[in-house]
């Protein structure tokens, strides 16, 4: 056996993980997305326990007060502490972005595996899909709260449909692909049945583009419910959501610009290191950048 | 040519059915009395009868979602429950405003997006690159009411140069514009930066620079050209996501526009105007979509070859799977 022959044999292979691994480290964008993500859901989680006052407790005295060292953000025109409120609203603004992302892909991935393995549905399905995507998400989003009320849950309700549509167009575009590969057919000569093939083979290797669009689609839908907040469509008053921040300090923006400026930053920030993680995870599970 | 767009429009029919549908079943399912909302404080049980008769609010969820579909042919969208005006008025009434903020700002974005675009491309790694990457990265993650107000805040609050509020003059409409105008920027840059640099690596790029042609006119007339079509597409979806989240602009800058008065209908319960409204946006970005679809044929000519009105079914998906990289915003 040849030295180079041996070498190959005795160098250790990289899971599929380490190399996507690998690969986002380098680059730096992403990492720092994912360093936001991981720093607010930090606060997120410890918030009850990491703000220096209540996020709800009004105190009219203190009105007012401009950021300083006691409250570094400033207090509202409640006299609520603005530093705590905004460390308590990375709470429900991941709330809202993971939840709705999440049910948004679990119904997705169910509905558009179903289209792209069952042929016989598949017209129905993705004929609805593009009726739900010929209305702009934000509309649609608007008419389910009109139907159903404005509030948290029902927004959440809201922005979970109108994500819906995306994931299933990819995972079905992805399930397609995969279907026609080799192995697949493989799985089904040695007589293994459509759900162990649908779970077992063709998911699995259909993950990436449902990963990156999964991570996309927090930062949007962080930004559509701060935008159905800010128009008092989403969460009410007072809960500490950024967006109804930036819609109660607009009243005061002359004299008191702080109360709006500081949560649009925190949105921005976090909305940013979304979209970078994502970009940064496109790139890396791309298979055609492997070397 | 003339088949591909009838084809289109024929796929516009069953989307529009779809939408009113949808639009009409979601309000349909909403609790409350129309004719409680339609008297206000002068109902009484023999008045809300004689409303139930008129509009024939007693009838079965077909038979109402029939003559809708029929009133929708006809234009008529029923009667706004707070102005008792027909709905097709007050959405006229407010129309132009979205429509010049929207065209407005997508214009400008175009603008600044493309030239920047095509600048970070043609000169990646440079500083201007890195310069107009960042903007664009945080472009499309602020939001846009957001950027409206730092805007109000410096140049109209403390600069006093231009006016927060209102639609009178020409003036009035420059802060608005340019706030959408920025954020649809940043959105084309992306996009226009990708294409470029993946056209700008092709042969025929190099072949055009090697038999001397200038290079203004190889990126603008090889390497632009060719990279077109995911510009169009980026700008198709901003027009369309405007003239729903225009909404947000108009709060802030307190425009008289469609999406306000959606808003205050959904506040008002309003249900007739927002079911009008919405549908009237979605009629709108079906046409912008179609209008999409027709330019893409005079820019690639290979795309109007895949298209027959019998394979336009099968087609749409494989288009559609094509743009799902692009992302949408409000």
């Amino acid at each position: 056996m040849s030295n180079e022959v041996k070498l190959f044999l005795t160098k250790k292979k990289n899971s599929p993980i380490q190399n996507v691994w690998k690969r986002l480290k380098r680059n730096r964008l992403a990492m720092i997305g994912l360093f936001i993500i991981v720093f607010v859901t930090f606060i997120a989680v410890f918030a009850p326990w990491i703000i220096p006052y209540s996020y709800s407790v009004q105190d009219i005295n203190k009105r007012f007060i401009f950021p300083n060292t006691q409250h570094p953000f400033g207090t509202d025109n409640f006299g609520r502490d603005m530093f705590s409120r905004i460390l308590y609203g990375c709470r429900y603004t991941l709330i809202i972005g993971f939840g709705c992302t999440s049910i948004a892909a679990i119904i997705g991935t169910a509905l558009g595996s179903i289209a792209g393995f069952y042929r016989k549905v598949d017209n129905l399905i993705m004929r609805s899909v593009d009726i739900l995507m010929g209305i702009p998400i934000f509309m649609l989003a608007l008419s389910i709260i009109a139907s159903l009320g404005p509030g948290m849950r029902n927004m959440m309700i809201a922005l979970s449909i109108t994500s819906t549509p995306a994931f299933v167009r990819i995972v079905r575009a992805q399930v397609l692909v995969v279907s026609q590969q080799e192995f697949i057919e493989a799985a089904r000569s040695i007589g293994a049945n459509n759900l162990h093939i649908l779970f077992k083979h063709i998911l699995p290797n259909s993950l990436a583009p449902i990963i990156v669009q999964f991570t996309l689609n927090v930062g949007n839908v962080i930004l559509w419910a701060a935008s159905l907040s800010f128009i008092g469509m989403g969460v009410q008053a007072p809960t500490p959501e950024w967006g109804l921040m930036i819609s109660a300090g607009r009243t005061y923006l002359r004299s008191y610009w702080y109360m709006s400026i500081i949560p649009g930053i925190a949105i921005m920030l976090v909305t940013y290191g979304f979209n970078v993680l994502g970009d940064g995870l496109r790139d890396a599970l791309d298979p055609r950048l492997n070397n | 040519m003339l088949k591909y767009v009838l084809g289109r429009i024929l796929y516009m029919i069953p989307v529009l059915l779809g939408i009113i549908v949808i639009v009409f079943t979601l309000i349909f399912f909403t609790p409350g009395d129309p004719a409680m909302s339609l008297l206000g404080e002068n109902a009484t049980p023999e008045l809300v009868a004689r409303i139930h008769d008129e509009l024939g609010l007693d009838d079965g969820y077909i038979i109402r979602l029939s003559r809708y579909v029929v009133g929708v042919a006809k234009l008529d969208l029923g009667i706004s429950y707070r102005t008792r005006q027909p709905v097709i008025t007050e959405i006229l009434s407010r129309y132009p405003t979205t429509l010049k903020l929207t065209f407005g700002s997508v214009f400008l974005g175009i603008l600044i997006g493309v030239i920047a675009g095509i600048v970070s491309a043609v000169k990646q790694y440079s500083w201007l690159d890195k310069f107009f990457t960042t903007f664009s990265l945080f472009g499309v993650s602020a939001p846009s009411f957001w950027i409206a107000m730092l805007l109000v805040l410096v140049f109209s609050l403390h600069l006093r140069l231009l006016p927060a509020t209102g639609n009178y003059t020409l003036k009035h409409w420059i802060l608005p514009v340019f706030t959408m105008g920025l954020q649809c920027s940043a959105f084309v840059m992306r996009m226009t930066r990708s294409s470029m640099l993946e056209v700008i690596r092709q042969d025929y790029v190099r072949t055009a620079r090697a038999k001397g042609q200038k290079e203004f006119i190889v990126i603008t007339r090889h390497a632009l050209k060719n990279a077109l079509v995911p510009i169009i597409t980026i700008i198709g979806i901003q027009i369309t996501g405007f003239l729903a989240g225009a909404v947000l602009i108009e709060t802030v800058f307190a425009l008289p526009g469609l999406g306000r008065l959606i808003v205050d209908s959904v506040s008002f319960k309003d249900y007739p105007l927002v079911q009008g409204g919405v549908l009237w946006i979605g009629l709108n970005c079906v046409i912008i979509n179609l209008l999409v679809d027709i330019i893409y044929c005079f820019v690639d000519p290979r795309i109007k070859s895949q298209f027959t009105p019998i394979k336009l079914f099968k087609n749409m998906d494989k288009k559609n799977s094509n743009t799902l990289d692009v992302k949408t915003d409000v």
